[in-house]
Formats: structure tokens, C-alpha cells, sequence
């Protein structure tokens, strides 16, 4: 990626050059009047609609001051660095690629018109400008649009990572009653870690009974599915019933259609039928007592 | 080396104390086999906890021998399997199915009075 920018204009620069200076002139002379007219452009587009039309503004300002900056200097970094700021800052709001990517190219369209419009009398002038204006140009809108790609997909790879270090904790209910609440996002990786933290869990609290509760858990693919199933055959070598709640509706169908036998598992709707279940196993009776104790805090409401 | 084989009240005990030959497993299958009839036991407890292997020709010994006492008219249990084992096991699909399971001997006792009730209960 780097290649491309530092890349020399694809045109002669010696040619290019003065040109490019003749053109940021132009832009500096009309900065006031070619940003208002973007900044009502985006607003028309319902574009950036995350933002207040002050920030927009705000935003828009800066975007035009590196943009010429850019333009002038031929060089990208600032730019670059500017971008990734930009979308560090715009991204926890929910603006979209094709957002960004919408304004950076509305700036080069305001811009080119203003050049249509300045050099409509000589039509080789302008020829010429827009040569040295379109390539880099379009670099501009390359580094924009790529600086925010990229800040999103290290978002995403961060937030991933976040997923995978979520403990997924084993916790004692009863003598004897294990629960196992999974959350977010099952991957191999994860699935063998979860397997062998539960085994491990059954043997030192001498488990009878398991409860592994996938409400929490928003897909799942056959190989998930397989060690679900895996996990709940080596719990019963150690000796422990598994019961599995909270497979949403989707999730069901999903297994049903890519086949995976779950015969061997025993279900039950939701954790608290699971708990239920798991103290009917172990002969446990839970019986409500007459009279309720008073729960501190909570005013009587008679 | 040979497994041996306690007679504790209505129950065989094979506690498993290291690593089988091929040969040992079938020697522990044949003097179960016998020891059930001679004794007249009710049940069969396997321990395998020292073992940290457990490879498919045992596996699929265990399972026959489980088969075999259930003709002989006895419930067998196996107990003590190690958390990587099992893992192990899942994974080479070896599940034991239609084996007992139990955390350790004293939950293979418990499982074997809780089913041995029953079956006077119903008779």
C-alpha cells in the first residue's frame, strides 16, 4: 500500500508543478465558498447524518485544508496520519465507508467544478489543470478511504480479541451442579479451551450433573457444533450428565440442516428448565416455604 | 502385569495401576468374566484414574467387557477416566456408549446401589 503513495505523479511534475501551484492558489482564494458549498453537499446527501451540521463543518474545514495541503506538497503523510485520526474519532459514532468514501469524492467533484467553471474559456488550460488536478486527486481519496478501511479492520481485530479473552467461567450452583454460561463468539481455538476448562471443573468439584447454557451464543457452525457434542461425550466418561439450554431457535434449525447428530444430547429450553432438570437428576426438591422472608431494602407494599 | 481384582461385598473392584499390554487387558477380561459367576456379584467396577492413556484396542476392551457382564447378569461401571483422556477418547471417537460412567470408585459404589435398589424395587 505504502508503494502506491510514495509513487511520483503519473504525469511529468516539471510540467505538472506549476500548475498544481496555479490550482492551490485557486482553492486558497475560494477556501470560504468551495467549503460551504461541500459542506451543504454532504448535508443534501444525507450523508455523515451521525453528525451535527456544525461538526460536519467543523470536519469539512480540516478535510479541505489537507486536502490542499496535500495537493500542494505532493506528499501524503500528514494526509494519511489526518485520516486515521478522523476515522479514530468517527467510527465509535457509526459513520460508514461509504460514507467517508462519499464526501472525500463530493470534495473532488466541488473542486473540479470550480475549475470547469474558472477555466471555461480556455478549454486546453483546463484540459491540463485537470490533469495535474485527477491523479492526484484520486490519491487523496485512495489515502482517505484506505486509512479508514484500515482503522476499522484493527477495530475489528481488537474487539475480536476482546471476545476471545472473555473468561468463560464454571460455577458450582449446587453440590454436585455445575453451570457453564458460554457468551459470544465460539472458534475452534476457543471451543477446546472451554472443553478442557469444564472437564477439568467436573473432576475437582466432583460435577454429577452440567448445565451448558448457549443462550449467549449468537451462531454456530457444524465444527462448533462437533465439539459440543465432543464435549458432552467426554463429560459422560467422567461420569457427568450434560444438559444443554438456551439453543435459540436459529441456532436449532442450523444444526438440523447441516445434519449434526445431536441425539446423544440432552436439551432443555431455557437454564432455569436446565437447572430444574439437573435437581430432578440429583434428587434435589426445591420447595417454596410459607413464609417468604422480608427482602431488605424492598417496602412492603400493603 | 496383571490387574487385581477385589471381591467388596456384592462387587468386583479391578483397579487398573499402570499401563496394559494387549495381553493384560484380555487376561483382566477373562478373570472378570469368571470371578462374576463364581462370586455371583451384582457389579463390576473398572478403575482406570492411573492411566493417561487409554488407546481404542482398551477402549474397545472395557466396552466388551461391559457388554459380557451385562450377559452375565452384573452392571459394570467404569471410573477414574482423566479429563485428557476423555478428551483424547472424544476426539478418536471412542464415546463407550452404552458404558456406565462414573467420576470414581465412590461414585461407581453409589451408581451401583442406586441401580441394584431399583432392580429389587421393581421385582
Amino acid at each position: 500500500m505504502k508503494s502506491i503513495l510514495e509513487k511520483e505523479p503519473t504525469r511529468g511534475s516539471a510540467t505538472t508543478a506549476p500548475l498544481l501551484r496555479e490550482l492551490v492558489e485557486h482553492l486558497r482564494q475560494h477556501r470560504t465558498e468551495l467549503r460551504e458549498e461541500w459542506a451543504r453537499r454532504i448535508t443534501e446527501a444525507e450523508l455523515l447524518t451521525a453528525m451535527s451540521d456544525a461538526e460536519i463543518f467543523a470536519e469539512a474545514t480540516s478535510v479541505y485544508d489537507n486536502y490542499v495541503a496535500a495537493l500542494e506538497t505532493g506528499t501524503f503523510e500528514a494526509l494519511q496520519t489526518y485520516s486515521q485520526n478522523l476515522s479514530e474519532r468517527i467510527i465509535p459514532r457509526g459513520v460508514e465507508t461509504h460514507e467517508v468514501v462519499g464526501i472525500v469524492l463530493l470534495l473532488r467533484d466541488v473542486l473540479a467544478r470550480s475549475l470547469f467553471a474558472k477555466y471555461q474559456s480556455d478549454f486546453q488550460l483546463l484540459n491540463r489543470i485537470l490533469d495535474a488536478y485527477e491523479p492526484a486527486a484520486n490519491r487523496i481519496a485512495n489515502t482517505v478511504a484506505v486509512g479508514f478501511v484500515q482503522e476499522r479492520e484493527r477495530i475489528i481485530r481488537e474487539q475480536q480479541e476482546a471476545i476471545r479473552e472473555l473468561s468463560t467461567p464454571v460455577l458450582q450452583v449446587r453440590e454436585r451442579l455445575l453451570i457453564l454460561p458460554i457468551i459470544g463468539v465460539i472458534d475452534p481455538q476457543r471451543a477446546r479451551q472451554l472443553t478442557e476448562q469444564l472437564l477439568r471443573a467436573i473432576r475437582g468439584n466432583r460435577a454429577r450433573v452440567v448445565v451448558i447454557d448457549i443462550t449467549g451464543v449468537a451462531a454456530m457452525d457444524s465444527h462448533v457444533a462437533n465439539h459440543l457434542v465432543q464435549t458432552v461425550e467426554a463429560s459422560r466418561l467422567l461420569g457427568a450428565t450434560v444438559i444443554v439450554t438456551g439453543l435459540s431457535p436459529e441456532i436449532a434449525q442450523t444444526l438440523v440442516k447441516i445434519g449434526v447428530d445431536l441425539g446423544k444430547m440432552n436439551t432443555v429450553g431455557d437454564l432455569q428448565g436446565g437447572i430444574e432438570e439437573a435437581e430432578r437428576l440429583l434428587g434435589y426438591k426445591v420447595v417454596p416455604s410459607d413464609a417468604p422472608t422480608q427482602i431488605p431494602g424492598l417496602r412492603d407494599e400493603a | 502385569m496383571a490387574v487385581p481384582i477385589l471381591k467388596q461385598a456384592q462387587y468386583l473392584i479391578a483397579t487398573i495401576q499402570s499401563a496394559l499390554t494387549d495381553e493384560d487387558l484380555i487376561t483382566l477380561q477373562r478373570a472378570l468374566v469368571e470371578q462374576v459367576g463364581k462370586f455371583r456379584s451384582r457389579g463390576v467396577i473398572v478403575d482406570v484414574t492411573s492411566l493417561d492413556v487409554l488407546d481404542s484396542f482398551a477402549s474397545r476392551t472395557l466396552r466388551d467387557i461391559a457388554h459380557i457382564i451385562r450377559l452375565r447378569g452384573a452392571e459394570t461401571v467404569i471410573v477414574g477416566v482423566q479429563p485428557e483422556v476423555a478428551l483424547a477418547m472424544v476426539q478418536l471417537g471412542i464415546t463407550l456408549e452404552k458404558v456406565a460412567t462414573a467420576l470414581d470408585l465412590e461414585e461407581g459404589l453409589a451408581y451401583l446401589d442406586k441401580k441394584l435398589r431399583h432392580a429389587r424395587e421393581e421385582s
